[in-house]
């Protein structure tokens, strides 16, 4: 496996892609799915986390002790995490009262936590930043897909705009935790059905 | 009367598992036996109602006093990633036979998104002391409950024949939508519970 900048950005986006190929980050993806809207934005706010998150772990990672490494992760992350809340609540409010608690759980998001392990910690910095702003690109994207099949079905719109016909009538179980589950869990099976190697 | 309310709610018609959708990722990850199950439900019952008592003094005798608010994520994954270290510890020194049985469950507790997002929900519903504790508490037996109900589904799957692509994830998020489709039909006893403390 080449370790190439367009390797590592694109990975993200297929071989890699989470929360399919790596099952990480289950919970936003179940939560904020409600509308495209909301997913997009929890998709940004976590691109913009993993992003910088990826490049200053990578270039701190050889003063970090092994022994508390977790920890350091934890606080670098978290910081970026508080920058992004208050980001969002000057400059994109009506989002950020919607996502509301999960915000602050991006700190928990185990995809983060888990690039940072399996590859800040060990890569430069330039790899790292193309690896976290793709992992991120792709969360997004299946944010993208996952909210967009439970807004169109669940509420008859999309971006807030009615896009059925007149007589559909929405599939309010959809929206609804139930929903999420099994529409991840569909989608999952669907990916899986797609071998590895194809992108 | 009162915390009978809260528990119903907590653990049956706000489940954090299967209605907020916290707490997934181990929910996914270590329901495929049932001891390791239990052993995880037992752990995180403890270590929420814990962080919950900790983080909620922190919060109102540190945070508010200073005027540091908007620091609240980043204090309290610390918190809580000192205290699950601290338990651990003591724990190992202190009851030996508790600390095998959970002893492997509580690293992974510190990125459960379920112990911070409890923490985090109690201060912005404005709970008093006694009603977080109580709430961490039941949030906590709500996890466990849904944990070892859907690690006893799951334990069926080996035998069981299950086609190629729902292998794994995928069958187990879509019997996770049905359990939470059970839990949901819980939704009628609270609005009854509701009118019952009204009179």
């Amino acid at each position: 496996m080449s370790k190439t900048i367009t390797h590592e950005f694109f990975k993200g986006f297929w071989e890699v892609l989470p929360p399919f190929r790596l099952v990480l980050g289950l919970c936003p993806t179940l939560a904020v799915t409600t509308s495209v809207e909301n997913g997009l934005g929890m998709g940004l706010a976590t691109t913009f986390v993993l992003l910088f998150s990826n490049i200053i772990i990578s270039s701190i990672k050889k003063i970090i002790p092994k022994k508390v490494r977790i920890a350091s992760y934890i606080v670098v992350i978290a910081t970026f995490v508080v920058i992004v809340e208050l980001l969002m609540k000057a400059y994109f409010f009506a989002i950020s009262q919607k996502l509301g608690l999960f915000i602050p759980l991006i700190v928990v998001n185990c995809i983060i936590l888990g690039r940072a392990e399996a590859f800040a910690s060990k890569n430069p910095v330039y790899l790292s930043a193309a690896d976290g702003l793709g992992i991120g690109l792709g969360f997004t994207m299946s944010l993208f897909l996952v909210s967009a099949i439970r807004e169109i079905l669940g509420s008859g719109a999309f971006f807030g705009m009615s896009v059925m016909w007149e007589s559909f009538e929405p599939f309010a179980f959809m929206v609804k935790a139930p929903g999420a589950f099994i529409c991840l869990g569909m989608l999952l099976a669907i990916i899986n059905l797609v071998p590895k190697k194809t992108a | 009367m009162e915390y009978i309310v809260l528990a119903i709610n907590a653990i049956l018609v706000k489940n954090i598992l299967l209605a907020q959708y916290l707490g997934n990722c181990p929910f996914l990850g270590v329901s495929k036996k049932m001891d390791t199950a239990v052993g995880m439900g037992m752990a995180v019952v403890f270590v929420m109602t814990f962080a919950t008592f900790i983080t909620w003094f922190v919060h109102h005798y540190v945070l508010v006093t200073f005027g540091l608010e908007y620091l609240q994520t980043i204090v309290f994954i610390f918190v809580i990633a000192a205290l699950v270290q601290l338990i651990e510890m003591f724990l190992k020194k202190l009851v030996p036979g508790l600390y095998k049985a959970l002893g492997i469950f509580l690293p992974l507790i510190t990125t459960n998104c379920a112990i911070l997002g409890v923490a985090v929900l109690v201060i912005r519903k404005d709970f008093g002391f006694v009603e977080s504790l109580f709430y961490a508490l039941f949030s906590g037996a709500g996890f466990a409950l849904a944990l070892i109900i859907f690690a006893g589904i799951r334990e069926r799957f080996r035998v069981s024949y299950i086609p190629k692509a729902f292998r794994d994830t995928a069958i187990a998020l879509v019997t996770a939508g049905l359990i939470a489709m059970a839990f949901f039909g819980f939704q009628g006893i609270d609005s009854s519970l509701k009118a019952l403390t009204m009179n």
